[in-house]
């Protein structure tokens, strides 16, 4: 039994401690907005905060959250980065198929959340772990960057 | 709903909420005299062409059960005013389900902001064809959808001058209410649903179409995705996504080779995991592949990981059979050899050999394209449950009848039996087609008893069994005057060919893989000889964006940019000058009858909008300009789904070989356009699935077995190698003519551009994909 904090919400999880954290929130708690995409870190499709840092939840056992806070996309929009991240994604199109998107969002967050101001080089940094099969690079970076001068939103 | 949809009508539901009056409501005579012959004929699903003796038929009308156009399939209005249209084609990234209901409720008379979309389950005597595939989508249906909402407009009309007892001049539908123009009294849609109801379907030949000055939505690009908010909270349901009570989840160990089988397996350490269910042999399909599974090795456990591990502890023996000798390295040089000898003449002008003899110069160069995966980011799935003798079906699928038909056969039920309900696809490329995973879902529910059973692939499974793009070499050679001039062109397309998929040992390209951008090509050089050289498919070849134009585009735009170079010409001008002069001409004069489908009177090839684009990309990209050391501009332009695109690519390369994109600019002509901002956005996707195929994207073999694991080895071009900037240029278009096909297009001149530009940055010459080391040192 782990004991972990997911969007606020605290969950008993009876799930061999190995079993990484993505299929405990998708299988065991039927959070799907979190996505497979490759099981190794490879392509960011399954990004969450946990204690507000990004990580990859495919190579996260749930043992390693113990005791944390997990965020998904399903309540990053309660944080105010998050939601105009949200927004801009939204007002500038982005999403194509919208299936790599909820990493994008997860990773940008965190991104502005660190670097309320980043450069073409901070996006590079940050954003290039998570793979969009689409396309919607320049869109993603256009959006970080309405985001990121959202009035208020990323003080 | 109308008595025939109500035998299975999971959209016809879901299309009436509780407590609403229903448009839809009407009787099955009322029905059949509303709808004219034409569209009930395709309907009941008739073949498209009856016999030899009848006249071909193209576009829509071309394709299994053609379209429809009833506004009863399509549109449900509720008694609070909500409209509710229904999507018949899936969205993977297009944009289909915020473009298409658009177009109904723009004729409608709707506001948007009241309008819901509801997904349609495969069901293509309903709702006409379905497959989401060939950049077909608004070019097929636009016209349907127009003459559904106008005719659901006229419904409210009629209904509203009957309740007001006035002429129905006299009335007009604005922005969800009817208005009597003379006093100015207003109904609203939900209140006129229930008597709408009862209004006959106006004959098709008696609906009035907006004109198009007085689109509220279509080509105003206005609108927000209707699922980009789900998207971006994480509310947004994939395949992968699909959640059933009691259901269970499977991974299988599928043939590492194409055509093998298991020859034994031991499950006793899979068993052992906990949480592991069962282990499940799914036998193999017979020969020719189609979209049947490929068995193999079921485990079924409690969740995807518990099924996971209970795979890796599974031991099994394959037999491979004849393709373990598949060799990549091999079979590229059995292709160059065939490349370099006569095939089988597919269009011949004038007289190549006699015009290449007499040539100032004779130049040749050979092109290689490896195989690609799609590589979805949501790998296949599917999850399926049999209750009662009707087994439904959930999953990411482009093609949701053919979902049905396969699960429908391979369980020996009727189709009327099978429900396939359509998710969003995370991404389908041509994929998602292919629904043998929805039959695999459904042979295991079988197994258990009915129980709701998904199945993932992993992203391991998902390139190790794909439905693969060709490998190709192109081999060409001109002969060229003294000015350089090409005078005689020889084009050797070889390449395993996607029907055999479909026929097994079919060795040659198809008519709709040879007008894919081989054949029909309208250069203006006056010897042209096109052939195709046998070969021979070892793997699942399947159709991935853009398909065939790919490697022909890269070839044929390749070879361009080397002759320019060898005239010492400018590489745009030297374009423009082989496509030649303005001019429409027939597909059938390039020797392509196929021409994507479509109608070679309503769908020429016209050099004056492929040159057009052309020279809008240059214009755009300031071509001419002088660059630094190391940046170059490339160009190519192509024609394919009936639309013209250009792209001008700038690179950057580092002393040290790495390559870096500025900027592309892309022009593209598909005619006029119901959501340009999606045009827009489809072009800036395609250019970097075009990017990332040039420069990273390879499936390669070895012993048969598939040498690329995951991303790392399978690598897709990331942020910081994207291009920077992606410009589009939209060619205005005119509603009098017919749509081309956006989807797709926008891929195939990026490569040979990109390719194009390394040559004037570096004097490099790329000839075989992908680029990956090749600038370095």
């Amino acid at each position: 039994m782990t004991s972990v904090t997911i969007n606020g919400r605290r969950y008993q999880v009876d799930l061999p401690a190995d079993t990484p954290l993505l299929w405990t929130l998708r299988d065991q708690l039927g959070l799907t907005g979190t996505k497979y995409g490759c099981g190794m870190a490879l392509c960011g499709a399954c990004t969450v905060h946990v204690d507000g840092q990004p990580v990859r939840a495919c190579i996260t056992p749930l043992a390693a959250v113990a005791n944390k806070k997990v965020t998904t996309i399903e309540a990053i929009g309660a944080d105010k980065v998050g939601q105009a991240v949200q927004a801009a994604w939204v007002d500038l199109g982005v999403p194509q198929c919208g299936y790599c998107q909820a990493g994008q969002v997860m990773a940008a967050t965190a991104l502005l959340k660190r670097t309320p101001r980043p450069t073409d080089s901070d996006i590079d940094d940050a954003m290039s772990g998570n793979i969009c099969r689409c396309g919607t690079y320049v869109r993603i970076r256009a959006a970080i960057k309405q985001a990121s001068a959202q009035p208020g939103g990323t003080k | 709903m109308s008595a025939r949809s109500g035998a299975r009508g999971g959209a016809a539901r879901e299309a009436s909420p509780e407590r609403s009056v229903v448009l839809a409501n009407i009787s099955r005579r009322r029905f059949l005299t509303g709808l004219s012959l034409g569209g009930f004929v395709l309907a009941a699903g008739i073949p498209s062409r009856l016999s030899a003796a009848d006249p071909p038929k193209y576009g829509a009308d071309g394709m299994p059960h053609g379209w429809v156009d009833n506004p009863l399939v399509f549109v449900a209005i509720a008694s609070d005013g909500t409209v509710s249209i229904v999507c018949h084609r899936s969205e993977m990234g297009q944009g289909v389900r915020t473009g298409m209901p658009m177009i109904v409720a723009d004729e409608l008379e709707a506001d948007w902001a009241r309008v819901r979309v509801v997904q349609a389950p495969g069901d293509e005597n309903r709702y006409g064809n379905q497959d989401t595939d060939g950049s077909r989508s608004t070019r097929h249906f636009l016209d349907p959808m127009r003459r559904c909402g106008a005719a659901a407009r006229t419904m409210l009309e009629a209904a509203a001058a009957a309740t007001w007892k006035v002429p129905v001049n006299e009335v007009e539908a604005v922005n969800h209410e009817v208005i009597h123009k003379p006093t100015g009294k207003k109904l609203g849609y939900g209140a006129l649903a229930k008597a709408a109801a009862a209004q006959p379907v106006p004959a098709r030949d008696t609906v009035r179409l907006k004109d198009p000055s007085q689109f509220r939505y279509i080509g105003k690009g206005q609108l927000k995705l209707v699922d980009a908010k789900d998207i971006v909270t994480g509310k947004a349901r994939y395949g992968i996504d699909t959640r059933v009570d009691g259901m269970l989840y499977a991974v299988v160990a599928r043939p590492p080779v194409f055509g093998g089988k298991v020859a034994s397996f031991d499950a006793a350490e899979t068993l052992k995991v906990p949480g592991v269910v069962r282990v499940e042999k799914i036998e193999p399909s017979p020969m020719p592949a189609r979209f049947n599974p490929l068995g193999g090795i079921a485990v079924i456990a409690n969740n995807t990981w518990t099924a996971m591990q209970g795979r890796k502890a599974l031991k099994v023996v394959w037999d491979d059979g004849p393709n373990a000798s598949y060799d990549s390295a091999a079979f590229k040089a059995a292709m160059e050899e065939s490349a370099r000898k006569p095939g089988k003449v597919v269009r011949n002008n004038g007289d190549f050999d006699a015009a290449v003899a007499s040539a100032a110069k004779r130049i040749s160069a050979e092109y290689y394209v490896p195989h690609l995966a799609h590589a979805t980011m949501e790998p296949p799935a599917a999850a399926a449950r049999i209750t009662n003798g009707k087994c439904e079906v959930w999953g990411c699928f482009q093609s949701p009848q053919a979902a049905r038909d396969g699960v429908a056969k391979r369980l020996g039920m009727s189709a009327d039996n099978v429900t396939v309900n359509v998710t969003l696809l995370g991404g389908g490329f041509g994929r998602k087609s292919k629904t043998d995973y929805a039959v695999e879902a459904a042979l295991l529910s079988k197994a258990m008893g009915g129980k709701p059973v998904k199945v993932i692939w992993s992203r391991e499974d998902d390139l190790h069994n794909s439905y693969y793009h060709t490998v190709s070499v192109e081999h060409l050679e001109a002969g060229v005057d003294a000015q350089g001039k090409p005078v005689a062109w020889l084009h050797r397309s070889v390449a395993p060919t996607i029907i055999s998929t479909f026929a097994e040992g079919a060795k040659q390209e198809a008519p709709l893989e040879l007008g894919m951008g081989v054949i029909n090509i309208p250069f203006a050089i006056p010897n042209i000889r096109i052939e195709n050289p046998e070969a021979v498919a070892h793997t699942r070849i399947g159709w991935f964006r853009s398909v065939s134009n790919i490697p022909h585009a890269f070839a044929v735009q390749s070879f361009l940019g080397e002759l320019a170079a060898a005239a010492g010409r400018d590489q745009k001008d030297f374009l423009l000058e082989v496509i030649g002069p303005p001019r429409v001409v027939s597909p059938l004069d390039l020797s392509d009858t196929w021409n994507h489908g479509e109608s070679p009177e309503r769908y020429p090839v016209d050099t004056g909008r492929l040159r057009r684009v052309i020279e809008t990309a240059a214009a755009d990209a300031g071509w001419g300009k002088s660059l630094p050391k190391g940046r170059g501009l490339g160009i190519a332009g192509h024609y394919s789904f009936v639309s013209y695109v250009a792209a001008v690519v700038e690179v950057a390369v580092s002393d040290s070989g790495e390559l870096t994109i500025p900027r592309v600019n892309i022009a593209v002509d598909c005619g006029a356009t119901v959501n340009p901002d999606r045009v827009r956005a489809q072009m800036q996707g395609a250019c970097v699935m075009g990017v990332s195929l040039a420069t990273l994207g390879e499936i390669s073999y070895t012993a048969g077995r598939v040498e690329q694991n995951n991303f790392d080895t399978y690598e897709i071009t990331r942020m910081s190698a994207a291009p920077r900037e992606i410009s589009v240029s939209i060619i205005p278009g005119d509603w009098s003519k017919p749509l081309g096909g956006v989807g797709e297009p926008g891929v195939p001149p990026v490569p040979p551009a990109l390719c194009n530009a390394i040559f004037a940055a570096t004097g490099k010459r790329i000839r075989r994909l992908p680029i990956r080391e090749q600038l370095k040192a």
